[in-house]
């Protein structure tokens, strides 16, 4: 019992992780897709580029690369930080692949008729374009959400003492390798479904009236 | 010079020549109907006047001010010319109410209030005060294209153009569409590709009837329909006349 604190210390260094890299990652997703789907040739393959290097290579790697190579060209950076530089580069490109999905799930019309009203392509974008596949998006963005919360446990290999590793070194002074992890899987899988019912709420919240899924469900059933 | 001139016109999608040379012009208020088959280019056309899709070649002029320009700002003539889909394009994640005043806050940056007020109007114009706080899902065929009236009745725009604004719709509800830009004919400039003959014949100053990419004819609605000069014309308007009925 007088490893909680640890354990709490932990915790708190897994939401740090778990926060900046879903809120940094976010705004490069939205960045990264908006390229993506409305930027020129050349813009639309940066934006490629990056996202399929960060989805097709590990995490791990990722941070092993961030870990070990940025020092090696004169960058020093403390584990904590190497793992949010990495955990956000990596989200972005996730999230920037639910989004694009949904920019383009939006019916070419949306466009039309907001260009129509004189507005800019950019105006378009944010006043018409995202509200619509943000919204859509939420379901897809919440798996990130849960998937980064758990990822983060990964930092633990380059010494960030997060959840996961700080477990990891009370288990290794008094042998409890299967309470203590227990108790981790435990505290996951709590913060795993209070998240999930705030997204729920969320998406209660924001979902369009006569477009809503509940909506949809219900009239089917009457 | 008329209000809105449009000289030689030719629209191409890779090797299929839509739209062979079109000209025409309209005056203030004036109400102009485009008819025609499917697929004779009216909509590519309505579509190359506001530069959603710019002609390969011609120009188009609204109010002297050469459109076809690129040096022109494209966003500030938009907002005077309104256009009306055939299938809605309703902003989805807004009211109706907010349907009409984004144009209003976002590009004429009036302010919130003042924008409310007037899209209020708007849609009390087309018989939908009691539907402003509903979401297009919520609304029918009819109502949302009244909303697309409304929408763009709000910018005051000098021109506006329907794109097959009733073709969408059930007979029931099309009449109260029809009923809406009658009311609107004098006071704004309409430029309305349809089929609805009744409309063509009663509401507009002249019928265009295109075919193949070029204007066959055109004419007051009294000498389309009794006396057109073309044989082909006479041929199209006996046979749309049978289809839709001539009221």
């Amino acid at each position: 019992m007088d490893s909680l604190p640890k354990l709490l210390d932990g915790l708190s260094v897994t939401f740090l992780l778990t926060i900046v890299a879903i809120l940094v990652g976010f705004i490069l997703g939205i960045s990264l897709s908006l390229g993506r789907v409305y930027g020129n040739k050349a813009v639309s393959a940066i934006c490629v580029g990056y996202i399929e290097i960060f989805r097709g290579t590990p995490l791990l790697v990722q941070l092993f690369i961030i870990y070990f190579g940025l020092p090696s060209i004169g960058i020093a950076l403390s584990p904590l930080h190497c793992a949010l530089l990495g955990l956000s580069l990596n989200s972005g490109a996730y999230q920037a692949e639910y989004l694009r999905g949904s920019l383009q799930a939006i019916p070419s019309g949306q466009m039309i008729a907001a260009r129509t009203l004189g507005m800019t392509k950019l105006k378009s974008i944010r006043n018409v374009i995202l509200p619509q596949a943000l919204r859509i998006s939420i379901p897809a963005w919440s798996n990130e959400l849960i998937y980064l919360f758990k990822y983060t446990s990964i930092a633990s290999i380059i010494q960030v003492s997060e959840l996961t590793k700080e477990g990891e070194l009370i288990a290794s002074r008094n042998f409890r390798y299967i309470e203590i992890f227990l108790i981790i899987a435990l505290i996951y899988v709590v913060f795993t479904f209070i998240i999930t019912e705030i997204i729920d709420r969320i998406t209660k919240k924001t979902s369009i009236p006569g477009l809503g899924v509940q909506e949809r469900v219900r009239t089917r059933l009457t | 010079m008329p209000m809105l001139e449009v000289k030689d016109i030719y629209k191409s999608y890779g090797t299929c020549e839509v739209l062979k040379g079109i000209s025409f012009s309209m005056e203030q208020h004036e109400t102009k109907v485009i008819i025609g088959t499917s697929g004779t280019g009216k909509s590519t056309l309505l579509k190359c006047i506001n530069q959603l899709d710019p002609p390969d070649k011609g120009k188009v002029w609204l109010e002297s001010e050469e459109i076809t320009n690129p040096s022109t700002d494209i966003n500030k003539i938009r907002q005077k010319i309104g256009f009306v889909f055939q299938d809605f394009n309703l902003f989805n994640h807004l009211t109706a109410l907010k349907n009409v005043s984004i144009g209003l806050e976002k590009v004429k940056k009036i302010e919130k209030e003042k924008a409310r007020e007037r899209a209020m109007n708007e849609l009390k114009r087309v018989g939908l005060e009691k539907q402003v706080n509903q979401y297009p899902a919520q609304l029918s065929g009819g109502q949302k294209q009244r909303v697309g009236i409304a929408r763009a009745l709000a910018m005051d725009p000098s021109i506006i153009l329907f794109d097959e604004p009733t073709s969408a719709l059930d007979p029931e509800l099309i009449g109260d569409v029809l009923e809406v830009m009658k009311s609107l004919a004098g006071k704004v400039a309409m430029l309305v590709v349809t089929h609805e003959m009744g409309f063509a014949r009663n509401v507009a100053d002249e019928i265009i009837f295109m075919e193949g990419g070029v204007i066959v004819e055109k004419g007051s609605p009294k000498q389309m329909f009794q006396n057109p000069k073309v044989e082909r014309t006479k041929q199209f308007l006996g046979k749309i006349s049978t289809l839709y009925g001539t009221e």
